[in-house]
């Protein structure tokens, strides 16, 4: 089945495709059949209420939940996944599983960063002991993607000696490092002081526009209206509307996206 | 009157008791040290295997005190003769092994929980963080992991060791010449209760008070991410 996803994979450049995600926790359905796809460049945004299942989707796409049941491609590679005895699905191979998800680098709300390493050493720590770097490659890495980031002058600093918008910068930095195929932001901005939200986003809209694939979970409506070029509305756990973000935004089909939209403006 | 004769005539025999009481506690935070990482590792696994066996030998060597193992490692197993018949009995009869055994197997279940508990205050967002980056489980436990519950359980490893080094002069109940041991004969030989005794307390502070000294400053070198902000430079806007 790889080899027949894979060859028009490369020819499209097709960088991620989700097949019919389903995610149970207990008794509650989280995710119910969602299927997405990235070309080269696309930036994707998973708009939706809390437990709309959005956060749930990324955290599925590099296993950090296990799903139920779907298919994950990156780069025409499958994920082989296979049942425990929940049902849940894990992977079949570790090192393949390893080998993915240094693809897919991800940002978390909560930044993440390592407490104990300072901001260069957590850049490159994965760079190295991941991908194999040598220490001064690694470094030189890290150091070209702090200035990229706007936070070179804090690069001897522990975590919680920074701001929340300077750790959040970190840790996309930690990501970028990983020259990863498709980036992963799991509302990137919803931990920051509002005033500290800007320089994140300035951060992530520049990133967009050198042409980097990302899929953005996010609560920004100016956001997703400016930088994604596709926006995908979740609702208790299916894609309900999903599409560019003139039309999304701008001209809603549902009541239940109409709704949203409405309270996310207030 | 305090006979400061006594005391510094017998201050040489309390120098070399001090060498063997810190020689005692190196060997024994050593073994106890290295025994303690894969055992703490254990403790917190999801597998109850493996969990479990590691509770049970820690709820048991810290619910009964350290002078009753050791007479059962020193005293007690010699009951036994199938090991006056093994190879192992020229180590058993030995105070030195069965001290050394006593406080490491001690002194490893207290390193253990103080160990695992620094493993369980690990934030889950770090861990996730590096899983998320395709690091192995190996690799996890060794590059984040175990460096930061390390420098998590520093303060109250320094607690351990002080714990250690008082506890080695228990080890003088089974004929080893450490600091207390001397201080007893220099008490029994000369009836001066207050020069043995107070001498050998002084020898101890000084022990306790270098080794609290000691991890400060480990403390101050592997703790700076800890530290309040005031401790960095102030941040310059570019």
């Amino acid at each position: 089945m790889s080899e027949i996803a894979s060859n028009p994979a490369r020819l499209t450049g097709q960088k991620l495709l989700v097949e019919g995600l389903y995610k149970r926790f207990g008794s509650v359905e989280v995710l119910e059949g969602v299927s997405l796809s990235a070309q080269s460049g696309d930036v994707i945004a998973l708009i939706g209420s809390s437990g709309s299942g959005k956060s749930t989707v990324l955290r599925c796409l590099n296993l950090l939940e296990k799903p139920n049941a779907g298919r994950i491609v990156v780069s025409g590679e499958e994920l082989k996944l296979v049942a425990d005895r929940k049902g849940e699905l894990g992977a079949a191979d570790p090192a393949q599983l390893q080998r993915i998800r240094a693809r897919l680098s991800m940002v978390f709300q909560q930044f993440n960063l390592w407490g104990h390493m300072t901001a260069i050493e957590n850049i490159i720590e994965a760079p190295m002991h991941v991908l194999g770097l040598s220490k001064a490659e690694a470094i030189a890495r890290a150091e070209r993607y702090l200035d990229r980031v706007g936070v070179s002058h804090r690069k001897d600093a522990y975590p919680a000696h920074m701001s929340g918008g300077e750790q959040q910068r970190v840790a996309i930095a930690r990501a970028l490092a990983m020259e990863p195929e498709v980036m992963l932001f799991d509302e990137p901005t919803s931990a920051l002081d509002p005033e500290l939200v800007g320089e994140v986003l300035r951060v992530m809209r520049s990133l967009a526009e050198e042409g980097r694939t990302m899929l953005v979970v996010t609560h920004e409506m100016g956001f997703a209206r400016e930088v994604a070029n596709r926006v995908v509305f979740l609702h208790r756990g299916v894609i309900e509307e999903e599409g560019p973000p003139a039309d999304v935004l701008g001209a809603p089909k549902s009541e239940r996206l109409k709704a949203f939209l409405a309270s996310s403006l207030k | 009157m305090i006979d400061w004769a006594l005391i510094v005539e017998s201050l040489p025999a309390y120098w070399r008791g001090l060498q063997v009481s810190l020689l005692l506690m190196l060997i024994c935070i050593s073994a106890s040290f290295v025994l303690s990482v894969p055992l703490a590792i254990a403790r917190v696994s999801p597998n109850p295997w493996l969990a479990k066996p590691v509770f049970l030998y820690t709820y048991v060597l810290r619910g009964t005190p350290l002078l009753v193992q050791l007479y059962m490692i020193y005293f007690g197993l010699a009951q036994f003769e199938w090991l006056r018949e093994s190879a192992a009995w020229p180590l058993f009869r030995n105070a030195w092994f069965c001290a050394w055994l006593a406080f490491a197997l001690n002194s490893t279940a207290y390193t253990t929980e103080i160990l695992a508990g620094a493993l369980r205050q690990t934030p889950s967002g770090e861990l996730e963080a590096a899983r998320s980056l395709g690091m192995s489980t190996a690799k996890i436990y060794r590059r984040i992991l175990l460096p930061s519950a390390i420098r998590r359980a520093l303060p109250q490893y320094g607690n351990e060791l002080v714990m250690v080094m008082h506890a080695t002069s228990i080890a003088s109940a089974v004929t080893i010449v450490e600091l207390t041991r001397t201080a007893r004969d220099v008490y029994y030989n000369n009836l001066a209760p207050l020069e043995a005794f107070g001498l050998v307390a002084v020898f101890y502070f000084a022990i306790t008070f270098t080794l609290v000294g000691i991890v400060k400053l480990l403390e101050r070198r592997f703790l700076k991410h800890l530290q309040p902000k005031s401790a960095d430079p102030a941040p310059t806007r570019p």
